[in-house]
Order: structure tokens, then sequence, then C-alpha cells
């Protein structure tokens, strides 16, 4: 054997090995998923069996359709969209404007103001939750959606901020010195070139957006309190408590996999700026 | 140079303008209130009667108060082993991922997608897998000969690692922002190394790490905040329980703020957690100076 067919052999070995660890690895995290499908598509009792059956008997598809009943997750799922919808608008809104004046305008305190905002990540949101709550308590907005929302409205989050800034940066000074030379104010330039040529990042936006409204948890849990006013996630979590004593483990499965399908489809349709945006995130100090 | 001193003033209302939303934003709901959470935690208030003035009091009862020390202890275990397991975890698949193989891709997406799954969803599946009787944890380990039944989150011991083995399923986020790092690095740092006659081990030493600390130093700051925050899935799964094993910080404190109304007590906590927080990233920042290498000073 010479050397180069010595060095092919050793490549297939290793390349075989690596394949068998992360094909291992990959089931152990896939098998979740397939566990909790298959309960969630099984007769009642037939998850209480060991060993466990795999392939439910017969499939039950209606514990999709008795488990999204039980509760409103329809009236869940409008709250959810209405808050998602008018929160994004907001933050795409604002926050590309102040990415926009980061990224293309010179100002004095310019280095200050992007310094604070970039350390507003790291925040613990508890640290202002109790005195946020107290202030919208006053204004009654509590059990209103206003408080998901109108946040949003005012910046949008520094990690949105930072992700226009960063995308604002690589787009070509030239377009905005020639839209100068005819004339042009800043609010032209942002609204006429810089908007128009940065559909990626608003997708991203609109991305982590929803992602983040479907599951935010704390918010929902502190502000929305009526059984009407709940988000999906919170339903879900009231889904849980109002099953406990009976365990219909089927049911709980048929409500979570429901629950995660839309995002799943969300990253099929999107994967390249769901990827993009964790790649910024990485790069922002979040 | 050309530009008239009048056009530099008003390009810089301008961007005051454009900035105003999230300055106003920042006064309201980021520097106002962190100012009010002193303020409050100087208080008791229980939300529907007046605020009373107590001065230190509620750091006093914090000391005092051994569901704050098992909650502090809880958060700190779950942070300290925690933490550096999801962090090696993400690597060793980060690493894994960036090999050239056919079809990478596709793990890569298998690898990424639980981390996506919202939390409460995410939290009851788990819930069903850590059934003691019928789990799928459970029933694994019995297909391997352990026939053990193991009470995963309703064992006082075993709650805490649970969680944390729950949590190195979701490291798909983590493993991204590595993977972009490790795809940042030079090739030609490799093709010097093997003309040198380094192997795959020193090439991981010498190389590989070094030009991706910035990126392992970066998860790890976020790892520990948001770490130290957990909250979603013991509220979901264990309500703190078994015996308060798994009461962390903010669980502590949202019980406080939100089921008991002790809204200065709750703010002393938030205070205490920000505290914690902030000195442990500090020592990071300062521990960093020893493993992390930045080459963007030469890059310019």
């Amino acid at each position: 054997m010479n050397i180069k067919e010595s060095k092919r052999f050793r490549d297939i070995i290793w390349k075989s090995i690596a394949y068998i660890v992360i094909t291992v690895f990959g089931a152990l995290l896939i098998i979740p998923f397939f566990w909790a499908v298959s309960t969630s598509l099984k007769p009642a009792g037939q998850e209480f069996t060991y060993p466990p059956k795999w392939i439910p008997e017969p499939f039950m598809w209606e514990n999709y359709r008795i488990a999204l009943t039980l509760l409103p997750f329809a009236t869940f799922l409008k709250n959810t969209v209405i808050i998602t919808v008018f929160a994004t608008i907001g933050s795409v809104l604002t926050a590309s404007l102040a990415g926009y004046a980061f990224a293309r305008l010179q100002f004095p305190g310019k280095n200050f103001l992007f310094m604070l905002c970039l350390s507003t990540m790291m925040l613990p949101y508890v640290v202002t939750l109790i005195p946020t709550f107290i202030l919208f308590k006053f204004m009654g907005w509590v059990d209103t959606f206003y408080p998901l929302i109108v946040p949003s409205w005012f910046g949008g989050g520094a990690f949105f901020i930072f992700l226009c800034r960063q995308f604002f940066m690589t787009l070509p000074l030239d377009y905005d010195d020639a839209a100068k030379i005819d004339g042009a104010n800043e609010w032209y330039i942002y609204s006429r070139i810089i908007m128009p040529l940065s559909q990626p990042v608003v997708i991203t936006m609109l991305i982590f957006n929803i992602v983040n409204h479907w599951n935010d948890f704390m918010g929902p849990l502190v502000f929305l309190h009526s059984m009407e006013k709940r988000t999906v996630a919170i339903g879900l979590r009231t889904f849980l408590t109002s099953m406990t004593e009976r365990s219909d483990w089927n049911y709980l499965m048929a409500a979570s996999v429901a629950t995660t399908i839309p995002i799943l489809i969300l990253f099929f349709v999107a994967q390249k700026y769901f990827i993009r945006g964790v790649v910024m995130s990485g790069l922002a100090g979040r | 140079m050309s530009r008239l001193p009048g056009y530099k003033r008003r390009e810089a209302i301008n961007a005051y303008i454009m900035l105003a939303p999230w300055i106003i934003g920042f006064i309201v709901f980021t520097a106002g209130p962190m100012i009010a959470s002193i303020v409050i935690s100087f208080m008791d208030w229980p939300l529907l009667q007046a605020p009373k003035w107590i001065g230190l009091g509620n750091y006093k009862f914090m000391f005092k108060d051994e569901l704050f020390w098992i909650s502090l202890y809880n958060t700190i275990y779950y942070t300290l082993i925690g933490v550096p397991l999801r962090v090696i975890a993400a690597l060793c698949v980060a690493l894994a991922m960036n090999l050239k193989l056919r079809g990478i891709s596709v793990y890569r997406t298998i690898y990424y997608i639980p981390s996506i799954t919202p939390a409460v969803a995410s939290s009851i599946m788990w819930l069903w897998i850590f059934n003691p009787d019928f789990g799928l944890a459970n029933t694994l380990l019995g297909y391997i000969g352990i026939h053990s039944r193991i009470r995963w989150i309703y064992d006082p011991a075993l709650s805490k690692p649970s969680l944390i083995l729950m949590s190195l399923w979701g490291i798909g986020g983590m493993m991204i922002i590595l993977l972009a790092g490790l795809q940042g690095i030079p090739e030609q740092l490799y093709e010097a190394a093997e003309i040198d006659g380094a192997g795959l081990w020193h090439k991981f030493w010498k190389i590989t790490l070094p030009m991706l600390s910035p990126s392992i130093f970066f998860v790890t700051i976020m790892q520990v905040i948001s770490s130290f925050q957990v909250f979603t899935q013991a509220y979901v799964m264990t309500r703190g329980g078994p015996a308060n094993s798994t009461l962390f910080l903010v669980l502590y404190l949202y019980q406080n703020g939100f089921e008991f109304f002790r809204m200065g007590y709750a703010s002393s906590l938030a205070w205490a957690l920000f505290m914690f927080v902030l000195v442990l990233t500090i020592l990071q920042f300062r521990g960093s100076r020893y493993w992390v290498f930045y080459e963007g000073e030469l890059r310019g």
C-alpha cells in the first residue's frame, strides 16, 4: 500500500467514525420529538404501557382537535398574532431609524449612545420588571396588550438596532453621497435608498420578532391575566395546570407539538435569515 | 470640507430625531425603572397599599431569609455546572459540524432545531420524558440494560442535574455562533501549520482555540447572564420543588413580586441578582485577558 492509498484509507475510517458519532448524538436530540409526536397520537391510556409502544395503535389524529379546543387555543393564537403584528411594526420602524442614525450619520455623543445601547442587552430583564409592572398597573394597562406592544415602538430592542446598524454599514456610502448631491436629506435617504435595499435585515427582524413573541413567557405571564387575553405560550402552561390531575399526556403532547410546528415551519421556510440572525447575535454581545 | 456647518447641524438634529424613540424608551423602560427599582427596594410595598420607607429592611431580611440563600445556591449550582457543560458541548458539536462531510447541513439542522422549540412546549415535553414510570429517559436507559426507576426532576438530589441535562438539548444557538467563528478562521493558518508539520491536536490548541476564543468568551458571558435568569423551565415543570431544590432566584423573585405582591422585597432581590451577574461578568472580563485572543487589532 502506498502513502496515498493509506491516507485515503485513514480518511475513510475517520469519516465513518465521525458519521457514527454525529448520527448517534443527532438521534438522541431528535428522539424527544418522535416521543412527543408518538404520545400525541395515542388513544387515551396507551401512553401508560410499559415497555412503551412507539407506533400508536390506532392513530388518534383527533387528539389534536380535542387538545386545541379544550382551551380556546384559537383565541390564544389570535392574541399572539395581534401582539406580534403590532409590536413588530414598531420594532422594525424605530430600530431601523436608530440603526440608520448609528450607521450613517455623524452627531455628538454617537459612540457613547451606541455603547449605552449595546450594554442594555446584558441587563437582566427582572431588574426593570417590577417598576415597569407598577407603571403599567397605574396606567391601567395590566391585562391589556399594551405592555407587550408599546415598548417595541421605542427602539424595538437593542439587538434589532445593532442588527440594522451592522447591515446598513455594509451598504455603499456612494448611494448616500449621490443622493446628497441631488439635495436629498437624511429622511429621504433612509426611506428611499436604505430601507428598499434592506430587505434581508427586515426579514431577519420579522422572524426574530415572531419567534420572540411566540415564545415569550414572562411578559404575558406578568401582564395578561384573564383567559381570553392569553397568548399561546401562556395558554399552553394553563393547559398543563388544567391537565395535571387527569394526566392526559396524549393531549398535552398534542398541544405542545401543535405550538412547536409553526416555529419549525418558519425555520424551514426562512432558514437562511434565521441563521444569519443567530450569527449576528453572536457579534452583538447578546 | 465642502460641507457647510449648517449641513452638519441639520444632520445631527435629524440623527437625534431618529434616535428619539429609542432614547425615550431607554429613559422610560430602562433607566427610569432601574432607578425606581433601587428606591422601591428600600420600601415595604404590598402593591394594593401605600408604600412605606423601611431603609435597608428588605436587605436585612434577605440575609436571614433561608429561601433566598437556597435560591441563590440553586442558581449558582445551575450556572457553575451547567454553563461549562453547555459551552464545551456546543464547542464539540460546532467542531463536528465544521467537518467537511457530505450531508453535514442536514446534521446542522438536526442539532439546531431543539433550540428553537418554544420553552413552554419543550418544558412539557421534558416533563413527560422525565416521567419515572413511563418516560422516555428511563425507557432509553432500560434499552441499554439499566432498569432503575430514576425519579429525575422529582428527586431533590437529581432535579438540578436533570434540568441541566435538558438545557444541553438546546445548545443549537451557541453551536451556530461558534460554527460561524470556526468558519471565520483563515485557511492559510492551517496550511502554514501543516507545512511546519503540525498535527490535528497541535492545530486545535495553537490555532483553533485561540482564534475561536473571542466567540467562546462571548457565548460564555451570555450563558452566565441567561443562566442566572433561569425561570420558565422551573416555573412550568417543578414550580421550585421538590423540597425547593429548583427554586431559582428569578422564580423566587417572581413569587415575591407577583404571587405575594411584595414589590419592595422583589426589587431588592432583583438588585441582588443584578449585582451577582455584574460581578461575574466583570470577573470574566478580567480573566479574559489571560485566554482570549483578539486578532481584530491586527486586522484593523
